[in-house]
C-alpha cells in the first residue's frame, strides 16, 4: 500500500452517551493529569518539591478554621453570581452584566445603611436594604433585557457597557459619601452602631451568606428543572420558533429572566455589603461576574456542580494565594497553576463527547 | 451489463455511530452510464453510505475501489479529485454571489480570477447536458430548481463524472422534476456514473437503470429497474409485505369548519405572499394544497395558526354547535383560550414543532404544559403520551429520554403528529407531512390523516407529491404565486392539469 493510500492517521469519532462514571472517570483522570503537569513545571521552574507545594496550597484553602470559612465565603459568593447568570444562559441570553448587577445591588444596599440609619428602626433598615439591593440588581439587568425583547439588541454588549456604568457610579458615590473627606473611600459604615448589618448567626460571620446561597442553589435547580417558567426558559433557549408556536409570549419571558437574573445579582450584593463587608468599592464584586460566566458553563448549567466547580475555583485561588506567600513566589506563578488546572479540566469534555481512533498497524491491515 | 467495469466498488463498509451500526458490512457497485436509484427506509444508511463516498464520513472498515484501484477518501476535496460529487438535499450556496461565482468558489486556480472564462465553461456544460442557468444570474434571485442545478453544475464544473443526488426531487415541481430527469439521461449517456437516493417508487421506476436496496444498514440486494416493481421493491425495503394503497373513504357529513376570506399576507419585506384567498375547509374531509414550493403554503398555514401577521382577510372558525370565532389577530394560545382545538404539524419540524435537543416526553408538554395550577410541571402525563406514541406509532428509539435531534427524520415526523392528533384536534394543519419520509413511514402518516379524517376533523394537507395529493385529498386548492388558481374535487383530477394550475392561474393557456 503506498503512502498516498494510507488511512488517516488519527480520526475524529463521535461516542455514544457514555454511562456516568466513564464520564467522571475520564473527569478525574484530567484532574490527575492536571496535577502531574503542575508538579512537573514547579520542579522545572522553581526547584519546590511539587507535592509541599500542593500541601500548602490545601493549607491555604482549608488549614485553620478562619481560612476554611473565608473558601466557604469565596465559594457561596462565585455561587451566588453563578447561579443568577445561568437561568439567562439556559434562555441563550448571554448576560455578561453580573458584575454591574451586583455593584447596583451593593451600592442600593449603601446608600440605605448611610442615608437612612437615623430615619428609621434597624429592622425597617435591614428590610429596606433587601428590598432595595434585589430592586436594584434586577433593574439594571431588565433594562438590556427590555431593548433586547423590544428590538432585538446585543444582549452581550449591553450587558457588558452596563458594567462600566455601575462602575462609574459606585466610585461617584464613593466620593460623595467618603469618611473622612478626601480620603477616597467610605470606610466601614455605621461601624459603632451596626446600623443596617445583616444579623450574624451561629457567631460565624459567614455563616448566612452561605446558607442563604444553600437555599438558593436549591431552589434553583427546582426552579430551571421542575417549574413551568423553568421549562419556557429551556424551549425559548432552544428555539424561539418553537416557543411563538406553541403560544409562549418570549418578550415576555426574556424580561422575566433577566429580571430574576438581575435581582439574584442583587442579592448577592447585599450579603457583600450589607453581610460581610460593611462598604462598597468599585472592586467588591472583585471579577465574579464574569468568573461567573465560566463556572456556569463548566457545570453545564447545572446547579449543583456549580457547587463543586465554584469551591474548586476557589480552592484554587486561596491556595494559589498561599503558595506564592509561602515559597516566595510571585502571584503570576499560582496563575499559571490555575490555568494549567482549568485548561485540563475543560479540554477533557472532548473527550468525552469524541473519541480518536487511530490508524491500525500496517501488520493488521495485511491480513 | 455483467461486462461492465465498476466505476465504484464498495467492500465491507461499516460505519457506526456511538452504538447505532448505520452501514454494517455493505457492499456497493455503481457503474458508468448507468443511472442507480438507492432505494431504504429512514435510517437505512443510505445517506451515510454516500456520504463515505463524498468523503464527508470515515469508515470505520471496509475498502472503496474506484476503477478498480483501491482509494482512501479523506475529504470531500478528496472525493473530487477521484471524480467523486455529491449534491446534498440542503443547498451550500452563498445568496448574495453569483452562480458562476459559486462555481468557481474554493477551486485554487492559478494567477488572476477569470470570470469570464469560468463563466464560458459553464456555458458549455449547460450546453452540453441541457442545463437551463444563467452564469451571472444571484443565487437569492433563483428558484429552488435553478439553484439545484447550480449545485449540479458545480460538481460537474469540478471534473466529477460520478454524481450522487440525494432526494433531488423532494423540492421540484412535477415539470421541474422531468427536466432534471432529462437531464440526468443526458448525463447517462455521456458514460457518467449516477446515484440517486429516493423515496419516490415512481420516479425510481422512471428514472432508474439499477435499483440497490439497503434495510437497517445492511445491503439487501440489487436488481435491473426493469425486473421488479414498486411492490417488490417496497417489500426489500421494508422487510415484510406492504398494502401499497392510499384510503380515501367517503367525507361523512361535511361541516363547514373553516371559512377564510380574502385572505391576504405580505412577508417582512412588503411582497405579497398570499392574495385574496377565500376558501372553506369542511369537516371529515381532507383539503389539499398544491402549489409550487414558496406559493404562499407556508403563509396560509402559519396565518390560521395565529403565526403570521395578516393584512386582511378572515379566518372564521365554525363549532359543531355552529358558533363563530374569528381566528385572526389572535396568538396560539389565544386561540386555544377560545376552545378551538386547532393542530399544526409545520414544515419545519425540529425548527418549530419540536425542540431537537429535548427527550420525547419533554416535547410531548409543549402542548400541554401550562395545564394544572401547580407552578412546577406535571411529568407524568407527558411521559405516559410519550411512551403510548412510542408504541403506536412504531417509534423507533432508545427510549422516551433520547433526545428528538437524535432520531431520524420518520421518527422525528412521527412524535410530531403524534403530540398534534393527541390533543384531538377539530382542525388539523399540516405541511408537507411526509417530506423526506421512507414509503413505509409515509403511509403510516396517511392513515393517521385519514383516521382523522374519519373523526370528523377538518384536515388542511399541503402537499408536494401531486399523485399523493390526487389519491388522498377530497378536495385540492392549488396555489398559484400566492392566489388561488382554483379548487377542483380530488376524486378524478388530472395530474397534468394540477400541473398547469400550479404554473399559471386557473391553469389555462388563455390566461
Amino acid at each position: 500500500m503506498n503512502k498516498q493510500n494510507q488511512s488517516p492517521l488519527v480520526h475524529i469519532v463521535k461516542r455514544g452517551a457514555l454511562p456516568w462514571y466513564t464520564a467522571w472517570g475520564i473527569r478525574g483522570g484530567a484532574i490527575l493529569l492536571a496535577l502531574i503537569v503542575c508538579a512537573i513545571v514547579t520542579t522545572v521552574v522553581t526547584g519546590d518539591n511539587p507535592l509541599q507545594v500542593y500541601a500548602t496550597m490545601f493549607e491555604g484553602a482549608f488549614g485553620t478554621a478562619r481560612k476554611s470559612w473565608t473558601t466557604m465565603q469565596s465559594t457561596a459568593m462565585l455561587l451566588g453570581v453563578s447561579l443568577a447568570v445561568t437561568p439567562a444562559f439556559r434562555m441563550r441570553f448571554w448576560n455578561i452584566g453580573g458584575e454591574g448587577q451586583v455593584l447596583a445591588g451593593g451600592l442600593a444596599a449603601a446608600a440605605c445603611m448611610i442615608c437612612l440609619a437615623d430615619a428609621v428602626p434597624n429592622w425597617l433598615l435591614i428590610i429596606l436594604c433587601v428590598v432595595t439591593s434585589i430592586a436594584a440588581g434586577a433593574l439594571w439587568a431588565a433594562i438590556p433585557a427590555f431593548f433586547k425583547a423590544k428590538w432585538n439588541t446585543n444582549e452581550t454588549l449591553f450587558t457588558l457597557m452596563m458594567n462600566y456604568v455601575a462602575i462609574q457610579l459606585v466610585a461617584f458615590f464613593v466620593i460623595v459619601w467618603e469618611v473622612p473627606k478626601g480620603a477616597g473611600k467610605i470606610g466601614i459604615i455605621n461601624q459603632s452602631t451596626e446600623l443596617g448589618w445583616l444579623p450574624v448567626i451561629g457567631n460565624q460571620k459567614y455563616l448566612l451568606n452561605i446558607l442563604v446561597i444553600a437555599v438558593l442553589t436549591v431552589g434553583m435547580y427546582i426552579y430551571l428543572n421542575y417549574s413551568k417558567h423553568g421549562y419556557e426558559i429551556a424551549v425559548v433557549g432552544e428555539s424561539e420558533k418553537t416557543a411563538r408556536y406553541v403560544g409562549i409570549k418570549v418578550e415576555r419571558v426574556i424580561v422575566r429572566t433577566m429580571l430574576l437574573s438581575g435581582a439574584i445579582c442583587g442579592l448577592v450584593g447585599l450579603l457583600l455589603v450589607s453581610g460581610t463587608d460593611h462598604t462598597v468599592t468599585t472592586t467588591i464584586s472583585a471579577g465574579r461576574g464574569f468568573t461567573a460566566v465560566m463556572i456556569s458553563w463548566l457545570a453545564k448549567f447545572n446547579p449543583l456542580i456549580m457547587v463543586f466547580v465554584s469551591l474548586l475555583i476557589a480552592f484554587l485561588e486561596k491556595g494559589a494565594g498561599e503558595i506564592s506567600t509561602q515559597f516566595g513566589l510571585n502571584q503570576s506563578f499560582s496563575d499559571i497553576l490555575t490555568g494549567i488546572i482549568l485548561f485540563f479540566i475543560i479540554g477533557c469534555e472532548f473527550f468525552i463527547t469524541y473519541k480518536l481512533s487511530f490508524r491500525k498497524s500496517e501488520k493488521k491491515e495485511a491480513k | 451489463m455483467e461486462n461492465k467495469i465498476a466505476a465504484v466498488k464498495m467492500r465491507d463498509i461499516t460505519k457506526t455511530f456511538g452504538a447505532t451500526v448505520a452501514n454494517d458490512k455493505v457492499w456497493l457497485d455503481i457503474y458508468r452510464g448507468e443511472i442507480l436509484a438507492l432505494l431504504g427506509e429512514n435510517g437505512s444508511g443510505k445517506t451515510t453510505l454516500m456520504n463515505m463516498l463524498s468523503g464527508i464520513y470515515f469508515p470505520d472498515e471496509g475498502h472503496i475501489y474506484i476503477d478498480e484501484k483501491e482509494v482512501v477518501i479523506r475529504s470531500p476535496k478528496d472525493a473530487l479529485k477521484l471524480g467523486v460529487g455529491m449534491i446534498h438535499q440542503h443547498f451550500k450556496l452563498v445568496d448574495v454571489l453569483t452562480a458562476t461565482e459559486n462555481i468557481i468558489l474554493g477551486l485554487e486556480g492559478k494567477g488572476k480570477l477569470d470570470l469570464k472564462s469560468a463563466a464560458n465553461k459553464i456555458r458549455e456544460i449547460c450546453d452540453l447536458y441541457g442545463f437551463d442557468v444563467d452564469p451571472d444570474q444571484r443565487i437569492y434571485e433563483m428558484s429552488v430548481s435553478q439553484k439545484q442545478t447550480v449545485e449540479i453544475v458545480k460538481v460537474l464544473y469540478r471534473g466529477a463524472d460520478i454524481l450522487i443526488l440525494d432526494e433531488p426531487t423532494a423540492v421540484l415541481t412535477p415539470q421541474e422534476t422531468d427536466k432534471l430527469f432529462a437531464v440526468l439521461r443526458n448525463m447517462r449517456d455521456a458514460g457518467k456514473a449516477i446515484v440517486i437516493i429516493t423515496h419516490k417508487m415512481h420516479e425510481v421506476e422512471a428514472l432508474s437503470d439499477r435499483v440497490a436496496v439497503l434495510r437497517h444498514g445492511q445491503f439487501i440486494g440489487d436488481m435491473p429497474t426493469k425486473d421488479t416493481n414498486a411492490q417488490e421493491m417496497t417489500n426489500m425495503m421494508v422487510g415484510h409485505p406492504v398494502v401499497l394503497n392510499i384510503d380515501r373513504p367517503e367525507p361523512v357529513d361535511p361541516k363547514p369548519r373553516l371559512v377564510v376570506k380574502n385572505l391576504t399576507v405580505k412577508n417582512v419585506d412588503g411582497i405579497v405572499k398570499l392574495d385574496d384567498v377565500s376558501f372553506t375547509a369542511n369537516s371529515g374531509e381532507i383539503l389539499g394544497i398544491a402549489g409550487i414550493s414558496g406559493c404562499g403554503q407556508k403563509e396560509l398555514l402559519e396565518s390560521i395558526a395565529g403565526l403570521q401577521p395578516t393584512e386582511g382577510g378572515s379566518v372564521c372558525y365554525i363549532n359543531d354547535d355552529g358558533e363563530e370565532e374569528e381566528l385572526l389577530g389572535k396568538n396560539p394560545l389565544e386561540i386555544a383560550d377560545k376552545g378551538v382545538t386547532l393542530s399544526f404539524v409545520p414544515e419545519d419540524r425540529l425548527g418549530m414543532g419540536l425542540v431537537g435537543n429535548m427527550d420525547l416526553s419533554d416535547n410531548m408538554m409543549l402542548r400541554s404544559f401550562r395545564s394544572g395550577h401547580s407552578i412546577l410541571t406535571d411529568r407524568k402525563n407527558p411521559r405516559k403520551l410519550a411512551q403510548s406514541v412510542v408504541d403506536e406509532l412504531g417509534v423507533v428509539t432508545p427510549g422516551i429520554t433520547t433526545p428528538v435531534r437524535r432520531l431520524s427524520g420518520g421518527n422525528v415526523q412521527k412524535v410530531l403528529v403524534g403530540r398534534e392528533i393527541a390533543s384531538a384536534p377539530t382542525v388539523l394543519l399540516t405541511a408537507y407531512a411526509v417530506r423526506g419520509l421512507d414509503i413505509n413511514s409515509s403511509y403510516l402518516i396517511y392513515d393517521l390523516i385519514n383516521k382523522q379524517k374519519e373523526k370528523g376533523v377538518a384536515v388542511i394537507y399541503v402537499g408536494e407529491d401531486l399523485d399523493v395529493l390526487l389519491e388522498l385529498a377530497d378536495r385540492i386548492l392549488v396555489l398559484c404565486g400566492g392566489k388561488v388558481s382554483g379548487i377542483i374535487p380530488g376524486r378524478g383530477a388530472q395530474k397534468r392539469d394540477v400541473g398547469m394550475m400550479m404554473t399559471k392561474l386557473g391553469g389555462n393557456d388563455n390566461e
